[in-house]
C-alpha cells in the first residue's frame, strides 16, 4: 500500500470521508450532476432534506484513484455515512425506497444535529489542493 | 466488446449456484443491468453482495463495462 505522507490526494479523500458524516463522491456537482447515476443519487439525499458533502471527481482523475483504492469499490457515485462506504446509486436507490436510507441518515442527523455544515468547505479543500 | 450474455455466464460461472439476469440498458454495450440471485449472498450486507459481483470484473467495470447496475438478492422462500 502507498504511505499516504507521499500521497496527499488520497490523504485528502481519506480526510474528507473522515470529517464529514455525509458525504457523496460523484461526476459533477449537486446541482449541475454530469452522469444520471450521479444525479438519481443526489435525488434522493434531498428528498430526505440530508445536508451531505459533495466533491465532484471528474476535475482530476486521481481522485477517482484514490478513492477507488480506498473504498475498493469500482463505480461512482459513492456515498459516505460516517466514515463507512454505503454504496452506490443502486444501493442508495434501493435504501431510499425501502427507507432505509431515512433511517441511516436520520440516526446520523440527530447525533449530530448541533455540527456547523463543514461538508461543502472540505469538499472545497480538496478540489482547491488539486486546481 | 463485453455483451449481456457474457456477462451473465461470467457471473454464473464465478458464483455458484447464482443465477443472472443481464440487459444491455442502452443497447451500447457499455451500460448493463443485472440482476443476481445467489445464496452465496446469504448472511452478507448488500455492499459485500454488491462487491462479490464487481470483483469478478476487476477493472473492466470503469473500463469497457462503464456500468454495471446491479440487484442482488437471496433466493425468494416463500412467506407464509
Amino acid at each position: 500500500m502507498t504511505d499516504q505522507h507521499d500521497n496527499p490526494i488520497r490523504q485528502a479523500v481519506a480526510d474528507a470521508i473522515a470529517n464529514n458524516d455525509v458525504i457523496l463522491f460523484m461526476k459533477g456537482t449537486p446541482e449541475a450532476p454530469a452522469c444520471g447515476f450521479s444525479a438519481r443519487t443526489v435525488g434522493a439525499l434531498q428528498a430526505l432534506d440530508t445536508r451531505f458533502a459533495a466533491v465532484d471527481i471528474l476535475p482530476d482523475p486521481r481522485i477517482r484513484e484514490e478513492l477507488t483504492a480506498l473504498s475498493q469499490w469500482p463505480t461512482i457515485p459513492q456515498l459516505f455515512v460516517g466514515g463507512e462506504l454505503v454504496g452506490g446509486c443502486d444501493i442508495v436507490t434501493e435504501m431510499f425506497e425501502s427507507g432505509e436510507l431515512a433511517e441511516l441518515l436520520g440516526a446520523d442527523d440527530q447525533a449530530h444535529a448541533s455540527e456547523p455544515a463543514v461538508a461543502d468547505g472540505a469538499a472545497l479543500q480538496i478540489e482547491n489542493r488539486l486546481s | 466488446m463485453p455483451d449481456a450474455a457474457t456477462i451473465k455466464a461470467r457471473i454464473e460461472a464465478a458464483i455458484p449456484g447464482a443465477q443472472a439476469e443481464v440487459e444491455d440498458w442502452t443497447g451500447g454495450g457499455d451500460h448493463f443491468r443485472a440482476t443476481v440471485v445467489a445464496d452465496a449472498f446469504a448472511g452478507l450486507s448488500r455492499i459485500q453482495q454488491h462487491r462479490l459481483v464487481y470483483e469478478i470484473f476487476g477493472a473492466e467495470i470503469g473500463g469497457p463495462i462503464h456500468a454495471l447496475s446491479l440487484k442482488t438478492h437471496q433466493p425468494v422462500r416463500n412467506h407464509p
